[in-house]
């Protein structure tokens, strides 16, 4: 009795919650019906400098479709093209270009030749202390600063004075699945190594977090993360002796800042469909609003989508 | 037919029934006992297959001929993505690892077992269930929001009184997992306590034991292997922790010299690189391998602990 009761159960259940299922399905019929079409999910994936903005946009993008569904996240750019290479993701963010080797995984891997879309630029903003007296520093400086057989390892080296038992050189980096990282190697110290002992942040913002708590640091990370009046971004120049540059908007786009970088998208072969929307959408005078909205240098007005 | 015939027959039935009930409820008894079995045993069957998962992914490169574990071990330098000159050492990690884990559990462990006591032996029942849920809170908050507050609050007070150059460093990474292990500490530690017979403290009590007396002489011994196994998970904790000590300890590769150093331990340096690390490639299987370290000093630990708690019941 008791089992019979037990399987009666069982099977009510069951079809209670198909039940439920079906009617579900229904709604949902009901409203892809009125915006055209079903709701679609975009993954997009990778560099921390782009999560902040991968999120406005998705966000904006959901008020113009309400069917698609942006899902972001971040990890850093290698994250993001590792996942590409997978094939798990539609899009992926990115820092730094693809390498040769990475291109030729992902057609081995999926079979489509990954596709760059440039979507806007940033300066690498090069950030310390809010309290250190320094203004502006060269790019050999920051090799000497950063790299394995660099000499400089206090204030002192640099010409700058600072406060008692604070002269120790402080670097701050990133971890090595951030396209922050490689682009900082391969442009600054020309390939070479970082010297070990730098405090590798997981992101963008911990580095600038970091450096604006502790008096000796120095760090690198996107201009989109500057937080005046907490830190203070250095003007850059390519050789000592030669002026030095501000990260701005302007010097960015005429290329006189010497550390900046092309911010890209990445997807499988020509992308279709709602994904296609979207890079286009991203690509035009709306997406690059949210671009400038969010600290970075939008694409010149010639290369954007009409 | 007779009354006695009819009740004859029923009985019949009756034991009809009962013998043919066992044949459903004895195979229902025996597919139970394989359940409970296999419930008992998936224990081992999932560490098994976790070591042999991650010992696969790790020893193509453990055998591949140009790779040398002495210098996998005991060498500091680490540049698993160097585009001249490769190198794995991970050295300083383990360093980086026991340092943090040694100072969070000489926080931990007096902090942790002194509240145990107190909440089992010395407050009332009111202070007692606050205690208790308070405690049961500071478990519950997530690893990467302790993280966050080592990398904000913290490091700024420990460079506003230490005068440390940075704040995120061994001390920090310490001091938060010491708060992360302490309410496992105290509540098993606790249920170790109250598991003591009240037989045992009247008897204390009986012979005049002061309260203190009865604590150290009495609770504390018939509780060891309890307290121990309370020890130990808070260790596990510590040494398994990642995202916190990611976030805290500064993720430096260097060799501390004092507890004001940056430093980065086994966990995180998995955690951080291998989101990244091409699937089959050289820096993939250095980082099973280090999965493969990690799983055996957890190992030594326990085996040593348990050796432990087998002598102390020994005697």
């Amino acid at each position: 009795m008791t089992r019979k009761n037990l399987l009666s159960f069982l099977a009510v259940g069951c079809g209670v919650v198909m039940a439920a299922g079906l009617m579900a399905g229904c709604g949902k019929g009901g409203d892809g019906s009125k915006s055209g079409a079903a709701k679609t999910t975009i993954q997009n994936k990778g560099s921390d400098t782009m999560v902040n903005l991968a999120q406005a946009w998705a966000e904006e993008y959901k008020k113009l479709a309400p069917d698609v569904d942006v899902e972001v996240s971040g990890g850093g750019s290698g994250v993001g093209i590792a996942a590409l290479i997978r094939g798990t993701i539609d899009i992926a963010n990115a820092s730094r270009d693809m390498k040769p080797q990475e291109v030729e995984q992902a057609k081995k891997n999926t079979g489509n030749e990954p596709k760059q879309f440039v979507i806007g630029y940033d300066a690498l903003g090069i950030y310390v202390h809010k309290d250190n007296p320094l203004t502006e520093i060269s790019i050999e400086q920051l090799a000497e600063i950063y790299a394995e057989d660099g000499k400089f390892t206090k204030w002192s080296d640099l010409g700058v004075t600072m406060a008692a038992g604070k002269d120790e050189i402080i670097r701050v980096s990133r971890q090595s699945s951030s396209g922050t990282y490689e682009f900082f190697r391969e442009h600054v110290l020309n390939k070479k190594d970082f010297k070990l002992g730098s405090r590798d942040m997981n992101g963008s913002k911990e580095v600038v977090e970091l450096v604006a708590n502790t008096p000796g640091a120095i760090g690198y990370s996107g201009m989109g993360y500057n937080e005046p009046g907490k830190v203070k971004m250095l003007k850059v120049s390519s050789k000592k002796g030669e002026p030095a540059v501000e990260p701005s908007v302007a010097n960015t786009m005429s290329k006189k800042y010497p550390v900046a970088r092309s911010l890209d998208l990445y997807t499988l072969g020509e992308p279709e469909g709602a994904v296609r929307k979207y890079v286009d959408w991203i690509l035009s005078d709306a997406g690059q609003k949210v671009v400038e909205a969010n600290g970075y240098v939008p694409l010149s007005p010639e290369r954007r989508k009409k | 037919m007779t009354a006695a015939d009819s009740t004859q027959k029923q009985k019949v039935s009756f034991a009809v029934r009962q013998a043919r009930r066992p044949a459903w409820a004895l195979l229902g008894e025996k597919a139970l006992t394989v359940l409970i079995y296999i419930c008992g045993i998936s224990a081992i069957l999932f560490v098994l297959s976790i070591f042999i998962f991650v010992f696969k992914e790790a020893a193509p490169i453990l055998f591949g001929g140009n790779f040398s574990l002495s210098q996998f071990l005991f060498s500091d330098q680490w540049y698993p993505t160097s585009e001249v000159n490769k190198r794995y050492g991970v050295w300083a990690m383990i360093a980086g690892t026991f340092s943090v884990t040694a100072l969070a559990m000489a926080l931990a462990v007096p902090f942790g077992l002194g509240a145990a006591i107190y909440v089992s032996e010395f407050c009332g029942p009111r202070v007692k269930e606050t205690l208790k849920i308070t405690i049961e809170l500071l478990a519950a908050i997530p690893s990467v929001v302790w993280g966050f507050i080592g990398l904000t609050v913290m490091s700024k007070l420990i460079v506003t009184f230490t005068g440390a150059a940075v704040g995120v460093n061994i001390l920090n990474g310490g001091i938060i997992l010491a708060l992360m292990s302490v309410p496992i500490i105290v509540s098993i530690g606790e249920d170790a306590l109250k598991a003591v017979p009240d037989s045992y403290r009247e008897a204390g009590v009986a012979l005049g034991a002061t309260r203190w007396q009865l604590v150290w002489r009495v609770l504390l011994p018939a509780a060891k292997t309890g307290l121990l196994a309370a020890v130990l998970l808070g260790v596990g904790r510590a040494v398994g922790e990642t995202m916190a000590v990611l976030m805290a300890t500064g993720h430096a590769v260097h060799i501390p010299h004092s507890i004001l150093d940056s430093v980065r331990t086994l966990t995180a340096n998995i955690a951080a690189e291998l989101g990244e690390a091409p699937a089959e490639s050289d820096h993939y299987r250095v980082l099973f391998l280090i999965g493969v370290l990690l799983f055996t000093i957890t190992f030594v630990v326990n085996l040593a602990a348990d050796m432990v708690v087998k002598g102390i019941r020994r005697k």
